[in-house]
């Protein structure tokens, strides 16, 4: 069972940078106006921001990187970089290559991708975490992020309107005698046609099929090429899963949900987290939201929220955060973490 | 919950519908306006007040609102 605990660990800082371009729900013209309005009191997104055809995800997160470094000053420092996407630079070699030698850090400094999407950022805190909590490593960067947008298709209703781009960056630093932090890790492959860009890498490589347009249903039409989203599939995931896995969690670390200060969540729908929210019987004001301005920004949706919300709870004192992600793979985890006087800023890449 | 109150209780849930015009042989597919969207704010509306997660093969199997409200009391017995 992947629910564990990691000692002597800190978060020092967080920067989120999101593109300047915003993109407005009621300028999806594909579905009528009542439409609109329904998506936006069930998602809650209002708007999001979209990245230009020249901006890659990993650009989002160097910035993100380039200004935590610049706070902290601790470039030479960086024993690990980890740049959790779906949205790679290239089929290889991994980005977190490129972003090593980009952001100017040592040769001697570890730098690996990993490929998970709405549980990334938690996931790469238990990673990061497990590495540092030895003492051998003293300070990593996790690079979290997505571009969504250039995986969906204009004409399909169920996923374009849904998508926000952001890159973000974390630093982490052994801290002996750190409070502990808890994890609850989960997956469940047979959930993989949920949320799949079917052609493209070696099970499917493109190939004349990739460009044909199939109309799924009224108001979907998408080749293979592009990102498929069954919703109910994934509404009924995150309705069934989410909250035993924090419940598993609170029980685990013996936490009362009362000594949570803030639940942040996966930003994926606004009806999934409030259902969530009153199965755990949590007060609005300690769920955060950034969904109605960003939309789903996927992995980076858990530290944009934080960043966007959060900015002066998190420098003033001392918070018990429980962060959730839960989505594509399935695949879905928790951590319940104490952190004290963390650095955050939200930026614009331009 | 009764199936009227529990009529009622979903009416309110779709916001845009005027009050009144839903019972419980409404065939909510048929509700002005349905989309994909509306299906979701059923099954929060029953994991909310249930604690039952309706599965899309569950709706598949039902019409009316008393369909929904007769799979749910299954559930719950």
């Amino acid at each position: 069972m992947a629910i564990h605990q990691i000692h002597n660990i800190s978060i020092d800082g967080i920067v989120t940078c999101v593109p300047s371009s915003i993109v407005k729900t009621v300028d999806y013209d594909l579905i009528s106006k009542e439409e609109q309005n329904l998506f936006t009191k069930t998602t809650g997104i209002i708007e999001r921001r979209v990245a230009s055809s020249e901006i890659a995800c990993s650009d989002l997160c160097y910035k993100a990187a380039q200004k935590l470094l610049e706070e902290f000053n601790c470039k030479e420092e960086i024993d690990i970089l980890i740049f959790v996407s779906q949205s790679p630079d290239y089929f290889l070699p991994a980005t977190s290559v490129i972003l090593q030698d980009k952001l100017d850090l040592s040769n001697s400094c570890m730098a690996f991708d990993v490929n998970l999407g709405c549980s990334g950022y938690v996931y790469g805190l238990s990673i990061i975490g497990n590495m540092l909590q030895s003492g051998q490593f003293k300070k990593a960067l996790l690079m979290v992020g997505d571009k969504s947008t250039t995986s969906t298709a204009y004409t399909d209703k169920s996923s374009y309107p849904l998508f926000g781009d952001a890159g973000t960056a974390t630093l982490l630093s052994y801290k002996e005698n750190a409070t502990p932090w808890y994890f609850n890790l989960q997956s469940d492959g047979s959930g993989k046609n949920a949320i799949i860009i079917e052609h493209g890498h070696s099970r499917y490589p493109y190939n004349s099929d990739s460009d044909v347009i199939f109309e799924i249903d009224k108001g979907i039409k998408r080749t293979k090429k592009h990102l498929a989203l069954d919703g109910m599939e994934i509404f009924n995931f995150a309705l069934r899963e989410a909250a035993p896995n924090i419940k598993k969690l609170l029980e685990y670390s013996s936490t009362n949900i009362d000594d949570v200060d803030y639940f942040v969540f996966h930003q994926a729908n606004k009806l999934i987290n409030e259902s969530l929210r009153k199965k755990l019987k949590i007060n609005i004001d300690k769920v955060p939201y950034s969904i109605d301005l960003f939309g789903n920004t996927s992995s980076a949706s858990i530290p944009l929220t934080i960043c966007h919300q959060l900015k002066n709870e998190l420098i003033s004192q001392k918070q018990k955060l429980l962060l959730s992600g839960f989505g594509v793979g399935f695949s879905w985890g928790s951590v319940i973490c104490e952190v004290e006087n963390v650095y955050t800023k939200l930026m614009n890449y331009d | 919950m009764t199936l009227e109150a529990f009529t009622k209780a979903l009416e309110e849930e779709f916001e845009e519908i005027t009050p009144g015009t839903i019972s419980p042989d409404s065939n909510y597919r048929e509700i002005e306006g349905w989309s994909s969207m509306h299906a979701l704010i059923v099954i929060a509306f029953v994991d909310n007040h249930y604690d039952i997660i309706l599965s899309a093969a569950d709706l598949k199997q039902t019409s009316t609102i008393k369909d929904l409200y007769n799979i749910v009391q299954q559930r719950v017995g």
